[in-house]
Parts: C-alpha cells; sequence; structure tokens
C-alpha cells in the first residue's frame, strides 16, 4: 500500500512537473535566502562563533533538554547536504533553530512557528568539518537545547 | 592431540580407501573431539544457519585471524576484541586443537598444514545439506559482502556468487560491497536473478529524495509453525566507506527508529521471534542491542569476528544475543531457538568452522564452481612470484600482503609514501607458496581499482592518518566504520588509540627524519572514493603488484611496517 501510494506521489510530482507546476511552486522562493536572513535577524546569522550567535538572538543559558530531538547520521554521507531534523516535543513551541558550532556562521537555520504548526523541520546544511551541531527550540518563552556530533570524513578504506 | 601433515592425510586416505564418510570415527577422532563435530544436536523448533562477509571465495582458502584487534573504552578487553590465547581462554577452546587453528592466529603456518583449508562454497555446501537434513525448517541467511572480492565475481559482474548462493540454498541476505557492483545492478539482481528464490533485506536503505524503501525492511516467514521474521540492516556507512558516485540515489545510515519501527510491526504482524540480519559490525550491533527493544538475536558480519558464542545484551525489552560469523566462507553459524508460549524460551549457538578436508565436496556445487571458473583458468592460475613468509591482510595495522601491496605502491608509482585501504577481506598465503593471479586479485578485486599518486603535505598526510584512525578508535561504535587502519608504506609513526581525534598520530618519521608539515611528498594510494581521483585514471592496483611480482619472483618476506603503540600494553586484543 505505502509502495502504491508512494508512486503516485512520484507520478502526481513528474505530472506537476510537465505542466508547470513544479516551477510555480519554486517561484513561491522569489526572495533569495540573503534577504529572507536580513528580514529575520542579520545579526544572528552573522555571528562566528556560538556565543555571539546566542548574544544576538537574545538567548542566555539556555537549558538542555531531551524534548527536543535531533534526527541526524552520525557520520555524514556527504558534507556538501547533511540532512538534519529537528523535533520539538515542548508545548507551545514558538521558535527551532539549528546552529552547526565549527562552521564560519554557526547559525543555518531559524524557524518562526505559529501555535497551528507541528513543531518538527527538516533542513540540508553544509558542513566543513566534524561538529557538534545544536538544536535551540523557544517554548513558552523560554530556551532549551539539545546537541549531537557529527561526523564529516574523508571515507573510504571500509570493511 | 598432536598429528603432522603426513599422518593427517593418512588418516584421511583410509578413510576414503576404506569408503568412509569422513565423519567416520577414525577421522573425528583425528579432530580431536571424538564425536562428529559436525552433528549439532537438534534442539528448539526455529532454527537460522548464517555466514557472512565470504568476499566471493568459492574455494578452499588459508585465512589467518588477527593478532591485533584492540577494543577500547567500553570494547577493552571484551569480544570480538581478543586474540590469541585471550580469545581462547574467553571461549573455552583449548590450544593446538582444530577449533584453536580456526578462531586464533596462533601456530598459523604450522595448523594451517595440519589441518588444511577452510571454507569453500562445495564444502559449505555439504555441510548446509547436512544441517538441514536435521532442521528441514532453518532458514539460511547471508549476511553479505558475497558478490565481491575474487577475480571471478568481478570479471562476472558478481554472478558467479549469485548463482553459487541460489545453488547453495540461501534463503535471506543484507548487503554490502553487493553496492560497489553500482545501484543498477544490485537492482538487476534483487529483481530477476533472487526473485522467488533469494530474499534480499534492509531497512535502512532510502532514497535520498522522499526516503522511500528501496529494498524490503524485513520478510516474516513460518517454522513449524511458528512466524520469525528476518529484518536486513545493510552496512550504515556505504556511501562514505565506498563511492558514493555508484548509489547516489540512496541513503544510507543506522537508524535505529527505523529498525524498532520495522521490529514492532513485525511483532504486530505475529512474528514470535525476531532477527536482524546484520551487516553493521560487531561493536554497532552490541551498541544497537542495547537500545533498540525486541530483537532475540542479532546475526552480525561485516567486521569479520570470528566469535565463538553470541554476546547477550540487555535492553528495555529483554536480551538480545549478537553473534559475528567470521569471513571468507571460513565458518557457519548455527542458531537454534526454542519456542515456547509465542516466546523465546532457550537458545543454543554454535559456530561451526567449514575445514574443507573434512567436508567432501558437494557435486553440483562444485561442477558450478568448475563451470565457472573454467573460461579464466589459465589465467587465474598464472604464478606471478613466490613469497618466503606468510602472507595475511587482517589486523588493525599494515598485514604483510598490504605491505607487499605498499612496496609494489612505491616502487612502481615512484612513491615516497603509500596507502593501502584497511579492508579486512584477503585471504592468506602459507610460506614458499606461490602468488598466482588469483591471489592477486583476492586481495584488490574492486570495481574503482585505479591507482593515484598525489602530492600531500606533512599536515595533510596527518589528517589523513588522524581520520581513518579515528574511524577505527572513536569511543563510540557508531563512529566507527568498521574498518582497519589504513595500511602505510615508508613513513614511520607512532599510534595512541586512547587519544582523542587529532591527537592520535604522532611522531610520523619519513627515513627516521620528522615529516615537515608544510613540505610536499609523493603519495601512492589505490580504491579512491571519490569520482574526480578516478576520472585521473591512474593504472590499476593489480596491474601495479603484478608489475612488481614479476620483477621480484622470489620475495623475502615484507618487512611489516608497524605503528609504535601508545597505551596498549596488556590490552587483550594484542598477541
Amino acid at each position: 500500500m505505502r509502495e502504491a501510494l508512494n508512486l503516485e506521489r512520484r507520478k502526481a510530482l513528474k505530472a506537476g512537473a510537465g505542466f508547470g507546476l513544479l516551477s510555480a511552486l519554486l517561484s513561491v522562493g522569489l526572495i533569495s535566502p540573503q534577504q529572507a536572513r536580513a528580514a529575520v535577524n542579520k545579526g544572528a546569522f552573522d555571528a562566528k562563533t556560538l556565543d555571539e550567535t546566542y548574544k544576538a538572538l537574545g538567548v542566555s543559558a539556555p537549558a538542555v533538554s531531551d524534548q527536543v530531538v535531533i534526527n541526524a547520521s552520525d557520520i555524514a554521507e556527504n558534507g556538501a547536504v547533511v540532512p538534519i531534523g529537528i523535533k520539538s516535543n515542548l508545548p507551545n513551541t514558538q521558535m527551532v533553530a539549528l546552529l552547526v558550532e565549527r562552521n564560519p556562521n554557526p547559525l543555518s537555520a531559524s524557524y518562526n512557528l505559529t501555535e497551528a504548526a507541528v513543531p518538527e523541520v527538516t533542513m540540508r546544511v553544509k558542513m566543513g568539518q566534524t561538529s557538534n551541531v545544536i538544536a535551540l527550540v523557544k517554548a513558552d518563552g523560554k530556551f532549551y537545547t539539545a546537541t549531537k556530533e557529527i561526523k564529516i570524513t574523508l571515507g573510504g578504506c571500509g570493511g | 592431540m598432536s598429528m603432522n601433515r603426513r599422518e593427517f592425510l593418512q588418516v584421511l586416505a583410509v578413510a576414503a580407501a576404506g569408503g568412509m564418510a569422513l565423519d567416520s570415527p577414525q577421522v573425528l577422532a583425528a579432530r580431536g573431539g571424538g564425536r562428529d563435530p559436525y552433528t549439532v544436536p537438534k534442539f528448539g523448533n526455529v532454527s537460522f544457519l548464517h555466514f557472512t562477509d565470504c568476499h566471493a571465495q568459492l574455494l578452499p582458502i588459508w585465512f589467518r585471524e588477527p593478532s591485533v584487534n584492540i577494543g577500547i573504552a567500553d570494547a577493552l578487553g571484551k569480544p570480538p576484541h581478543l586474540v590469541g590465547e585471550k580469545l581462547l581462554k574467553q571461549f573455552g577452546v583449548r590450544p593446538n586443537t582444530p577449533e584453536a587453528y580456526a578462531f586464533s592466529c596462533l601456530d598459523f603456518e604450522k595448523a594451517a598444514v595440519r589441518y588444511g583449508r577452510v571454507g569453500g562454497f562445495a564444502h559449505l555446501a555439504t555441510l548446509v545439506k547436512k544441517l538441514r537434513a536435521d532442521r528441514p525448517q532453518a532458514l539460511l541467511l547471508d549476511g553479505g559482502d558475497t558478490w565481491q572480492g575474487s577475480a571471478t565475481s568481478l570479471w562476472t559482474n558478481g554472478q558467479d556468487m549469485v548463482d553459487a548462493c541460489k545453488l547453495l540454498g540461501v534463503n535471506i541476505m543484507a548487503p554490502h560491497w553487493e553496492f560497489t557492483l553500482g545501484a543498477e545492478r544490485v537492482k538487476q539482481i534483487v529483481d530477476k536473478d533472487f526473485a522467488g528464490n533469494i530474499e534480499f533485506v534492509a531497512q535502512n536503505v532510502k532514497t535520498a529524495d522522499f526516503g522511500d524503501p528501496v529494498f524490503k525492511p524485513y520478510v516474516i516467514r513460518e517454522q513449524n509453525g511458528v512466524l520469525v521474521a528476518v529484518i536486513g540492516q545493510a552496512f550504515p556507512y556505504t556511501p562514505i566507506a565506498n563511492p558514493r558516485y555508484m548509489v547516489p540515489e540512496w541513503t544510507f545510515g543506522i537508524q535505529d527508529d527505523g529498525m524498532q519501527q520495522a521490529v514492532d510491526e513485525a511483532r504486530s504482524k505475529g512474528a514470535k521471534v525476531v532477527v536482524v540480519l546484520s551487516h553493521n559490525g560487531m561493536d554497532v550491533d552490541i551498541k544497537m542491542a542495547s537500545r533498540v527493544r525486541g530483537i532475540d538475536a542479532i546475526l552480525g558480519g561485516h567486521t569479520h569476528d570470528g566469535v565463538p558464542q553470541p554476546v547477550v545484551v540487555n535492553n528495555a525489552g529483554g536480551k538480545t544475543l549478537v553473534t559475528n560469523a567470521g569471513s571468507n566462507g571460513k565458518f557457519l553459524g548455527v542458531l537454534d531457538f526454542s519456542v515456547k508460549d509465542g516466546k523465546v524460551s532457550d537458545f543454543r549457538y554454535t559456530l561451526l568452522p567449514v575445514f574443507s578436508n573434512l567436508l567432501p565436496a558437494d557435486r553440483d556445487m562444485q561442477a558450478l564452481i568448475d563451470k565457472v571458473r573454467a573460461p579464466y583458468a589459465g589465467k587465474l592460475a598464472e604464478k606471478l612470484a613466490v613469497c618466503e613468509g606468510t602472507l595475511f591482510r587482517r589486523g588493525n595495522f599494515n598485514g604483510s600482503w598490504d605491505q607487499l601491496i605498499c612496496d609494489a605502491l612505491m616502487d612502481v608509482r615512484g612513491a615516497e609514501i603509500a596507502f593501502s585501504p584497511g579492508f579486512r577481506w584477503g585471504t592468506s598465503l602459507l610460506p614458499g607458496e606461490a602468488i598466482t593471479r588469483d591471489d592477486v586479485m583476492s586481495q584488490t578485486a574492486i570495481t574503482y581499482p585505479e591507482t593515484t599518486l598525489t602530492e600531500m603535505t606533512g599536515e595533510q598526510i596527518k589528517t589523513v592518518l588522524e581520520d581513518v584512525c579515528d574511524n577505527l578508535f572513536n569511543p563510540d561504535p557508531y563512529y566507527q566504520q568498521g574498518g582497519d587502519m589504513v595500511r602505510v608504506g615508508g613513513l614511520q609513526y607512532t599510534c595512541d588509540p586512547n587519544a582523542r581525534m587529532g591527537g592520535r598520530i604522532t611522531d610520523m618519521r619519513l627515513d627516521g627524519k620528522p615529516l615537515d608539515a608544510s613540505r610536499k611528498y609523493k603519495v601512492a594510494g589505490w580504491a579512491p572514493v571519490s569520482e574526480d581521483a578516478r576520472k585521473q585514471g591512474g593504472p590499476l592496483i593489480w596491474d601495479v603488484v603484478e608489475q612488481y611480482l614479476k620483477a621480484h619472483p622470489a620475495l623475502k618476506a615484507p618487512r611489516i611496517n608497524q605503528p609504535k603503540l601508545v597505551g596498549m600494553q596488556g590490552n587483550p586484543g594484542l598477541l
């Protein structure tokens, strides 16, 4: 059943692309990421360290919470596109952000969520080297984090 | 017991001349136990037969187990990180027995002559048939790394092994090196050759776009009225350890959540026994067993550990057995479960070494093997050189085979330093045996065989060594990749496995002089995982080795370049 559904979804997407639906969907992203960032919080995205980023976001001493879950591979298959998911189980989650500690600018993404949104986001980020990634969540006015190390390796030499 | 090769052969000859089956009392007495080692008492009502990582070795081979298999952090001193006498003692294996020869590297050369070659699909087939006579319900599981590792598997694009596994009666398999034949070829075999014969399962392979499953995550079969589920786990780091461009649309990973989901789903469909056929590697399997609930056993491979008894792991759902069944067709695992009132109540496990002298070749399988090899017979048998020393690969650091390959790379490609991947496959040769082209291919037969010649700074060399070393010695198994340390020619170094990444490799020297971080060195290697390196089209590794062997037809034992180890005194993973 699931396979059948997937097949339908693929067909629909292919058909959609054929009729220009996909390009119409893409056009929703008319503003560039830079413009979007500028609108959100330029200072935070330009920050070069974790501390600077927290400062720019107005975060101080966030609590570690097991209610914030990072879903990502322990070793990245490709450092250029690392899929990372963040889920918050905290009530009244207002914001979810991803910080990559050892990237030149740690803040990779920040999502402001309405009450109607399920607090679960997925993104693909570029990572230059092995680093901790930090999920930062704002819920009920307070900040919470979860941390996971993602390894970027040269590859080769498998058993 | 003590018996020299001549006496051993005499016993066999007497047995054969008398028309006795090889499990006759005389021969069995010669094996030391006094009972038929291949009669595993019947037990329970659900059975699995398991082999793994045969690496396409259709014929009996020599295989020296490692003398270095270091465990650190939580793995220190625990199976599978035991070698030599420590391993024998842990599992109650008596020294100087055929079992000690099978499970350890002790007295390898002498024991090899005494007890003969191991493995071989025709001999394995005889063993499978014998066990199935007592356990007609048993499922035969192949843990993968089956379509790669020999000349004929490479030259037939895996077809020889596909046909051999069908004839052997494999029911279910899980993959790793299979993917290095490319996604299209894998799909072709699974959809056509395997259809109706062998199930190919992998819960952790998904499409990179939507995360849809590429293969069946598990299958459910019935044994004596009991539903049993077998979940597949592919090697999680395939696109990292092997070229990603060969499976560009698929994504892997360990995926504990996906595993838990598969277990729960299988249980909800009525499975009373759930086993995982895994290519994680044993350390990863042990960690996974502690995190996922409801698995009765993980039948593992990848790390090529011949572990005589399962490790029992506690988790929130109960207990999970974790096994590892060695490599190269050398072992067959037999796991019997007693299932009562819808639950596993007890088990028996035996890891049987496949002694080719004690198991007559199965006629049909031998005929298939002969047919597969016939078109290449002359090419395979060509003698390239003779080496005075034992040639082996397995171990955390350089073995003599890889030393020879590094020597060849430096010599033929004109490099100061050579790197050879820390593969765990590859068979052994005894001192004075001719090295044939078949043997060279058993060390090098891969689908990305180009050699490379690169200028690297001392700093870059250190980065490479640190990176690979962390894949071996990261204290968290989920960050390990299950290979051994990159083999290094020319360069001496000191290694501290307990240090953190960046601090394990020190005192790197070339010809006694410290390596200069900013100077460039000529470094030769092979098996590049990047497509760019491949496109440069360097000479192929087997041609490089062959050229070297032909120029050195009488080789002395290679001088093995081992790193100086720090903090490893008394580690039971070291001889």
